[in-house]
């Protein structure tokens, strides 16, 4: 049981520019962890490949870094393996939404029980500031110099549509409110996504920290998160004061693992590998 | 007994397949031993199929080319198939059909009005079961075996559906008898025998992961391995695993690494293409060092390529497939039993050298059917190779060791286990420092050499120790040489199922001895021959090469390897 957030250290380095928005997912994380009591025994990690896959290397947490865009098919394979763990998907706007947007849907569509956090900084930040599906119309970049003539793709309309269950948006310098956003994704039974509005200092000079904590607002309790069109009309707001943060949509519905009678009765590696006798099945063969 | 092709032809979607396999299960229990080889195309209805049934009292390895008793239910079952057969042989077909039977060859045609008794029977999807109880008469069968099979196939369709293929069966059987007694000839009369069972290696790969402690697999359907999935899930419950349809090939991959991850044994299974999408991922296991079961079977290719037909292109790019370098395991069974026993040892070498484990099979073995003797596993054992459950004090994913192996713990066990598709130290923390990334990279790689010393099986040689001709070749082939070997007693065959780690020093020798060498392959550019020299210095300059999708028939290996003696 992880008790305090200096047990979650490793003795690496932390190496995301200052000021850089994963610090406030990072922090969110930890103390959530410490909350919750996530370790070794009952939480797993995975991350895709973008600076937001560094923090993997910043936590003491059993975790998996995968490939560009692979890390929920990664997550899924996990949980079903081993439904009894929390499993957390780290993934980037460009990982997750560009690379990897098929298993995104698919992995919604599925409704597993698995808690995506989306660092959504609008930009490819390690491959040094090119546009990403999350760059608004217009944004000058390296790889489009004359502005994106593309409209960026909305990660919650995204996720609701394809069947996700907890979708939510958080800013990540409110850090306690992430933190209760995490919290309460994975306590979520079915597939929760958490899009994480982040800065990247280094390269989108449009969304800073100023820029968030000028145009977000928290939903309050006249937000009916269960209801499913409400909450679509809701994921379309963006603009300058109009970035709605929070819970915006919350469904119950049976997640992909519970759905499985196999689980029913422990998780599937509680099984011990053992070679299986076949006389049986053979009959109908010869 | 000279082998004997029974073969029926005609429109895909009208059950020929079940009712070949009928026949060759009828073959089985008569006494014979048996090889079914199916031939189609990329479509569900209209096109044309044909299936050809070799059995005999002796071993029947490979499927043979050369027709004795046709039945054709369409005029493209006469028009691309009456040219094989041989003399003096049948074909039924239903002069209702007006079939146009070309004269001038000795053939027996022999009309059977299926249609019709079909038609009287209230289904016309039956007419390929009265046209195999006709065919049953004909060759002096036992019908009640063909009733037993029945039984058991339609079993949970019910008695009525038993009893309308009963009834379908036997009018053809009796208007045979009625009308063709002098047409009997006693090549299907009951014999005795040893016990076997008839499976194609599909469900041999499916029975070998069974075995195995297969615990999770990710199948997305692709011809020809679609029919692993279909054996499979219907399986989960009762031997505890799950089979699990990914949206691709990329998921089903990462998904099986995932599982692996979290302590699950995991296999995924496709063809060329599927394995195409999975390479990104291939060597993802290969750095993680997470074990993996892959199933390829080939088709040809590149591309759609010919999707329902067979060939060993593959051999290179599953050697190559992804960046950079990393051990990989690379087993080619040559027939369904050689596929159960390796898909099981894929398991086991899986997890002892912590890698991928590719076992590389064609069309042609992962669907044609072929009687053995009932698969026996009661030599293999389980074996995790270093692997702990307990937590450990300092816990280090990626130690060094002098074979290259570390102690593997899966993820939830309470050690810290961290898998990193980045170079990483000795506890999966990235690095991109010299001399950790020597060491890891030297670690990985010893791990093949470690797999050579302990576990490597030479490829066998069949046929005399002195030869006048040795032919060699791997995985696929095995069947139709070994056929060509019963009429070719001078040639001996060095066959190869063992492709990464590289038996070099066994080939190398067998090779040395050899007076004259032919290299037979199913692709283009005789992709063994060049992994031979690579491996040996050893330049095979003789090649029998075919690329057009059918595999090889004993009769052209025959007149093949006859020019070389």
């Amino acid at each position: 049981m992880t008790k305090t957030t200096e047990e979650l250290l490793t003795p690496v380095n932390c190496n995301w520019c200052t000021g850089c928005g994963n610090f406030g997912i990072w922090t969110a994380f930890k103390k959530a962890a410490v909350e919750k009591g996530w370790d070794n025994h009952n939480t797993a990690l995975v991350a895709g490949i973008g600076c937001h896959g560094h923090i993997l290397n910043f936590l003491n947490l059993s975790s998996f870094e995968g490939l560009h865009g692979r890390a929920i098919p990664v997550a899924s394979g996990i949980k079903l393996a081993n439904h009894k763990l929390n499993v957390f998907v780290f993934t980037g706007d460009g990982d997750c939404l560009s690379e990897g947007g098929n298993h995104f849907i698919h992995a919604a569509r599925r409704n597993q029980n698995i808690t995506v956090i989306l660092h959504d900084n609008a930009i490819y930040g390690l491959t040094t500031g090119q546009t990403s599906p999350r760059s608004p119309k217009g944004f000058v970049s390296k790889s489009t110099p004359f502005g994106n003539i593309e409209e960026p793709l909305n990660p919650i309309q995204l996720a609701m549509a394809a069947g996700a269950t907890f979708v939510a948006r958080a800013y990540e310098g409110d850090i306690e409110h992430l933190k209760e956003i995490v919290i309460r994704a994975n306590a979520h039974r079915g597939f929760a996504v958490i899009d994480v509005l982040q800065p990247c200092v280094t390269f989108n000079k449009l969304y800073t920290h100023i820029f968030y904590q000028e145009n977000i607002y928290k939903l309050g309790r006249e937000h009916d998160a269960s209801k499913k069109p409400a909450a679509l009309q809701k994921a379309m707001e963006w603009g300058l004061k109009k970035i709605p943060v929070g819970v915006i949509y919350e469904s119950k519905a049976p997640s992909y693992e519970e759905q499985i009678p196999l689980l029913k009765s422990g998780s599937l590696v509680s099984n011990k590998i053992k070679k299986r006798d076949l006389t049986k099945l053979f009959s109908k063969y010869v | 007994m000279k082998p004997f092709t029974f073969s029926m032809g005609g429109e895909a979607g009208y059950g020929i397949a079940s009712t070949s396999l009928n026949f060759s299960k009828l073959a089985m229990r008569s006494g014979y031993s048996c090889y079914t080889y199916l031939e189609y195309p990329s479509l569900i209805r209209g096109g044309h199929n044909v299936f050809f049934t070799t059995f005999s009292k002796e071993k029947i390895s490979g499927p043979y080319k050369t027709i004795d008793f046709l039945v054709a239910l369409n005029q493209e079952t006469i028009d691309r198939h009456i040219e094989n057969m041989s003399k003096g042989s049948m074909v039924m077909h239903d002069s209702a059909q007006k079939l146009n039977l070309p004269t001038g060859k000795s053939l027996h045609y022999v009309d059977i009005p299926f249609m019709s008794l079909a038609r009287s029977l209230g289904a016309i999807l039956l007419r390929d079961v009265v046209a195999l109880g006709a065919a049953i008469a004909l060759l002096d069968g036992d019908l009640k075996i063909l009733d037993g099979i029945i039984k058991e196939e339609f079993a949970k369709k019910g008695e009525a559906a038993i009893k309308r293929n009963f009834e379908a069966a036997q009018a053809g059987f009796d208007y045979a008898k009625k009308y063709f007694s002098l047409a009997v000839k006693p090549i299907l009369t009951p014999t005795k025998s040893t016990k076997k069972m008839i499976i194609n290696g599909n469900e041999a790969v499916a029975f070998g992961a069974l075995a195995g402690g297969m615990q999770f697999s990710a199948i997305y359907p692709m011809t020809p391995t679609s029919n692993i999935l279909h054996v499979l899930a219907p399986l989960q419950e009762e031997y505890k695993f799950i089979y699990k349809q990914p949206e691709d090939e990329i998921s089903a991959i990462n998904m099986a690494i995932g599982a692996s991850f979290a302590g699950a044994r995991s296999m995924v299974a496709t063809s060329g293409g599927g394995f195409c999408l999975m390479t990104e991922a291939f060597g993802l296991a290969g750095m993680t060092e997470t074990p993996i079961v892959v199933i390829e079977g080939m088709r040809g290719a590149p591309a759609t390529g010919l999707p329902t037909w067979t060939e060993q292109g593959d051999l290179r790019f599953i050697l190559h497939a992804h960046q950079g370098e990393f051990p990989r395991i690379v087993l080619a069974p040559g027939d369904a039993e050689e596929a159960f026993h390796m898909t099981m040892k894929a398991f086991n070498l899986a997890d002892k050298y912590q890698t991928p484990v590719v076992v590389l099979i064609d069309k042609l073995v992962c669907e044609s059917f072929q009687s053995f003797a009932p698969l026996d596993s009661s030599k293999f054992k389980i074996d995790q190779g270093k692997i702990t459950y307990d937590v450990i004090r300092n816990y280090q994913r990626y130690a060094l060791s002098s074979d290259g192996i570390s102690l593997r713990a899966p993820a939830g066990t309470g050690n810290h286990v961290m898998g990193n598709s980045d170079e990483h130290d000795t506890y999966g923390y990235s690095t991109e420092e010299i001399e950790t990334r020597n060491a890891q990279m030297k670690k990985r790689m010893t791990k093949l050499t470690t797999c050579a010393k302990k576990e490597l099986i030479e490829p066998k040689l069949y046929g005399p120790k002195n030869a006048e001709l040795t032919v060699v070749g791997w995985g696929t082939t095995k069947g139709a040489v070994l056929e060509t070997l019963k009429q070719l007693p001078k040639v001996n065959f060095l066959h190869l199922n063992w492709i990464s780690p590289f038996p070099a020093d066994s080939v190398a020798k067998h090779l040395k001895k050899a007076k004259k060498i032919v290299n037979v392959e199913l692709n283009y550019s005789g992709q063994l021959g060049g992994l031979i020299a690579e491996k040996t210095g050893i330049k095979i300059a003789d090649n029998i090469l075919k690329f057009d999708g059918r595999p090889f028939f004993p009769e052209e290996l025959v007149v093949e390897l006859s020019k070389r003696l």
